[in-house]
């Protein structure tokens, strides 16, 4: 059997590299030939003692009907030994093919002898493995030679110019490569003896998470956290932009708040914060330094004219009730407490006391990356370009008709290559972010009639947000909280020196045509001028003299439809979940919807905060669970 | 056989089922000077990484399950004797110093222990806390901040004291007069930005805190946030660079020997 797929590989790749084949041909020459305990060389087809010892058959690449799966020892084992065979048949293989076939055997045998370098001994071996002893008379050898010719025909895919076995071949240069493929072949190292597959993701993984940024991240380390024995689960975290110059975590400016008007929201805001507070019992890492987040407890002050003075009291007994240290205030205590803010305009303030403020995202991300990297979890640099899914029609319970969709492969592509790799697996989760829309089409989610479930798409698209930095000499000084003003423009310090970031959020009154292209990530600096600036220097005074230092841009992973959450399965693809379009809240819940996705893959429902109005089935339904936010 | 001895490994084991099985068969190119005692005992360590991992991972936790456990809530003692006895078997515990109103100061001795005749002290509210060196952590601080009377706090040298729990401490704000953050390893400018709650505070401490980034300035702007109190801490020109006239100067004054 080894021979036989051996031979049609070395038939099928004629291209490949020379050694591979004389290998692969070598193999089968020593196989034929027996090992040290058989001397018949015995029927070409059949298995040899050495190989009955459970050495599978070389698979060619994309073949997945193996007696053993790669990864288990026999099959490491076997290949190994295979590949053993081959480095000294590898000799063989060249003196073979560069004088069996002329000569009479004896003569051969001596001229193979000689050109060998080294490797002769006292018996005289054919292939130069000492399991290989010459015995027999001229009957063996005629048979022998017959089978050498058989060989020689096999080999005749490489061309006619190789055969001679001259010196002009680089040996050394062969030894080596011969030897890199037995390093493959070692346990640990990839079934796969034709060519370099490291770069690779695996052929299988139990979960792969398309995305990794923090959502992505922090699913994958929940997943191994929750599994029930270590090394349970296979995950595989595929990201294309390891540098994430354009993933919103990044780019974020880091802010934590609970003062939301959903239970939800709040109780993932909290869970949250207590995540980032014990942040280096979660992450640690024996032997790597603890984590600074750099967390600035300092809070938000959330400031509402006269028409959302009710909301606001309405939110902030919502949030009193779940946990959070809120209160509020009336404008006279905001002017003993800040001095700094020009109270026209507002009418009520709420004020985060504890569990609040700003954090440094990018410390987040590393750190969970490291623990993540450290669990077990594999991270592939690769862009997800198709799925590969079956169908099942099924009837409910009331006799509709459903086709459920199951995905079976993810195709992966390589960074700037069109290799890809097809990634068998189970469940498929959608943390893309601002492009989770993309990869929800590439599912085949959305492709139906409108007004259907198989027509409902996930109405998650990329909004362009801009972040400017100013320096203000007479600013407010170190107690200042994050401020979001009833219009939407929001400011925050920035470090010791006076620094301050801040934008405007477009409200959900402003027309679509308002909307920044969200192609590229250019800075439009007219929009600070316009926007942000006129109602930062209503707000504090401080403000009208200010020098703009930088800015940038980031994408928010927008929500049309209701600006929360997508998190659970679809209902009808049913092994792809998703963890995505938090518009703009995500890092803030990132530790708690992380939680949340792997308690709904691995017990099958929301085990600690029910997310349940936040499945995808709310599109479909039509609906909305909004925040009553005054922006 | 003139082979290398190297790739006789490759083909032995898996006849033989060699001793040290699968494993053994990555060491194939192991150099022959190995071969010494030293080096099998850390052979040994790293042929069983992952469980050497395990272990240092699971001493980890011990230590941190450690100080939580200092750090547990005596829910018991606050329900039978009121929230001040409840603080001061804590702190006592923890191996700090205790003040009720007109009584003297209570520590433990030597040996960690402490008598127990606070306990009488059931209405009287505790004055002062010197927690200095304790471990005392975020949660920990639950029992202090149930002190609607604390007037002066220490916690110098707290190692789990962070900025997180600066952050709790507003609820003291009615009257808390004196704080002392001096040398806590964790304590940053973002922590003491929270302090501006503390509108009675008239004496804070903010010397010698290796986290934060610039002792002078922030000593400015804490002393801008908090008009009333008097901060001690880092000279304010510490941070400051030379002049070029003072550098020559200093330059022309150390060179004679």
């Amino acid at each position: 059997m080894v021979k036989k797929s051996s031979m049609a590989a070395a038939g099928k790749e004629p291209g490949r590299a020379p050694g591979t084949q004389a290998a692969i041909a070598a193999a089968s020459c020593c196989a034929k030939r027996g090992t040290r305990h058989t001397s018949s060389p015995g029927n070409q087809l059949s298995r040899t003692s050495a190989q009955s010892r459970g050495v599978p058959s070389p698979t060619p690449p994309r073949a997945r009907r193996t007696d053993v799966t790669p990864g288990s020892p026999m099959a490491a084992g076997g290949g190994h030994g295979r590949g053993s065979w081959g480095s000294h048949g590898e000799t063989a293989a060249y003196g073979a093919e560069g004088r069996g076939l002329e000569a009479p055997l004896a003569n051969g045998r001596a001229r193979l002898n000689n050109s060998r370098r080294g490797a002769v001994t006292a018996e005289g071996t054919v292939c130069g493995i000492e399991c290989c002893p010459r015995r027999g008379g001229p009957q063996r050898a005629m048979l022998r030679r017959a089978l050498r010719l058989g060989l020689g025909r096999g080999l005749l895919g490489r061309g006619l110019g190789t055969w001679r076995g001259d010196s002009t071949l680089d040996w050394d240069g062969k030894v080596s490569d011969i030897k890199k493929k037995i390093q493959s072949v070692l346990p640990g190292g990839a079934w796969n003896p034709l060519y370099d597959t490291s770069h690779l993701p695996p052929e299988h993984s139990d979960v792969v998470i398309v995305g990794g940024g923090v959502l992505g991240l922090s699913v994958a380390y929940w997943l191994k956290r929750l599994e029930k024995r270590r090394g349970a689960i296979q995950v595989l975290v595929v990201e294309r932009d390891y540098t994430y110059s354009q993933a919103s975590t990044g780019l974020s400016v880091g802010g934590i708040r609970q003062q939301f008007s959903l239970p939800e929201n709040i109780q993932l805001s909290l869970f949250s914060v207590d995540f980032l507070r014990n942040i280096n019992e979660y992450l640690a890492v024996v032997d790597d330094p603890p984590l600074d987040l750099q967390f600035n407890p300092s809070g938000y002050l959330l400031l509402a004219s006269e028409k959302g003075a009710a909301i606001m009291e309405n939110n902030v007994k919502v949030q009193r009730q779940e946990g959070a240290k809120v209160c509020l205030m009336s404008p006279e205590q905001l002017r003993n407490k800040f001095p700094w803010i020009n109270t026209e305009g507002v009418a009520l303030a709420s004020y985060g006391l504890e569990d609040e403020g700003w954090f440094d995202p990018w410390c987040l991300l590393q750190g969970l990356r490291r623990k993540v990297q450290s669990m077990g979890v594999l991270f592939c640099h690769g862009e997800v370009t198709r799925f590969i899914s079956s169908s099942n029609r099924m009837e409910t319970a009331s006799g509709e008709e459903v086709t459920l969709k199951r995905i079976h492969e993810v195709h992966v592509k390589m960074d700037r290559s069109l290799e890809y790799q097809p990634v068998e697996c189970a469940i498929v989760i959608n943390a893309a972010g601002a492009w989770s829309g993309q990869i929800a089409e590439l599912a085949g989610i959305g492709k139906g009639p409108p007004g259907t479930l198989q027509g409902t798409k996930l109405p998650v698209e990329p909004r362009k947000r801009y972040v400017y930095l100013w320096h203000c000499p007479q600013g407010p000084g170190l107690e200042t909280p994050f401020v979001i003003d009833s219009s939407g423009a929001y400011f925050r310090r920035e470090g010791l020196g006076n620094n301050y970031l801040g934008s405007c959020s477009p409200t959900e009154l402003s027309p679509q045509e308002e909307e920044p292209d969200p192609g590229n990530l250019e800075v439009d600096h007219g929009f600070f001028q316009d926007k942000v600036w006129p109602h930062l220097a209503q707000r504090v005074p401080a403000f009208e003299t200010l020098k703009v230092r930088s800015a940038w841009a980031g994408y928010y992973d927008y929500n049309t439809f209701d600006q929360n959450g997508v998190v659970g399965p679809h209902p009808l693809v049913v092994n792809m979940y998703f963890a995505t379009g938090f518009s703009g809240h995500g890092l803030q819940q990132a530790p708690a919807v992380g939680r949340a996705v792997a308690e709904m893959v691995l017990e099958g429902s929301f085990q600690t905060i029910d997310l349940n109005p936040f499945l995808f089935s709310r599109f479909y339904l039509g609906e909305k669970v909004q925040e009553h936010n005054i922006i | 056989m003139a082979a290398p001895k190297a790739s006789l490994h490759l083909v032995a084991p898996i006849w033989k089922g060699g001793p040290r099985g699968i494993r053994g068969l990555s060491r194939t190119v192991a150099p022959e000077g190995n071969q010494r005692k030293g080096r099998t005992v850390l052979q040994f360590l790293a042929d069983r990484f992952y469980d050497v991992q395990a272990l240092r991972e699971y001493l980890l936790r011990k230590q941190v399950s450690k100080v939580h456990q200092k750090n547990r809530s005596f829910t018991y003692v606050k329900e039978q004797y009121g929230p001040y006895i409840a603080a001061a078997y804590f702190v006592l515990k923890q191996g700090g110093a205790v003040k009720f109103q007109g009584q003297e100061w209570m520590r433990p001795n030597g040996r960690g222990r402490f008598s127990l005749e606070f306990f009488k002290f059931q209405a009287v509210p505790v004055e002062a806390v010197d927690a200095s060196g304790c471990a005392i952590n975020y949660q920990g601080l639950d029992n202090l901040l149930a002190l609607k009377e604390l007037q002066s706090l220490s916690l110098q040298r707290c190692p789990h004291v962070d900025d997180w729990c600066l952050s709790r401490l507003y609820q003291l704000a009615g009257s808390l007069q004196e704080l002392s953050l001096a040398g806590c390893p964790q304590v940053s400018e973002r922590g003491l930005a929270c302090l501006h709650h503390l509108q009675n505070l008239r004496r804070l401490d903010i010397s010698d805190l290796p986290a934060v980034s610039n002792p002078g300035l922030t000593q400015i702007l804490v002393e801008e946030m908090l008009p009333n109190c008097n901060v001690l801490g880092a000279d304010w020109a510490q941070g400051l660079k030379l002049g070029p006239e003072e550098q020559s100067q200093d330059t022309a004054r150390s060179i004679p020997a």
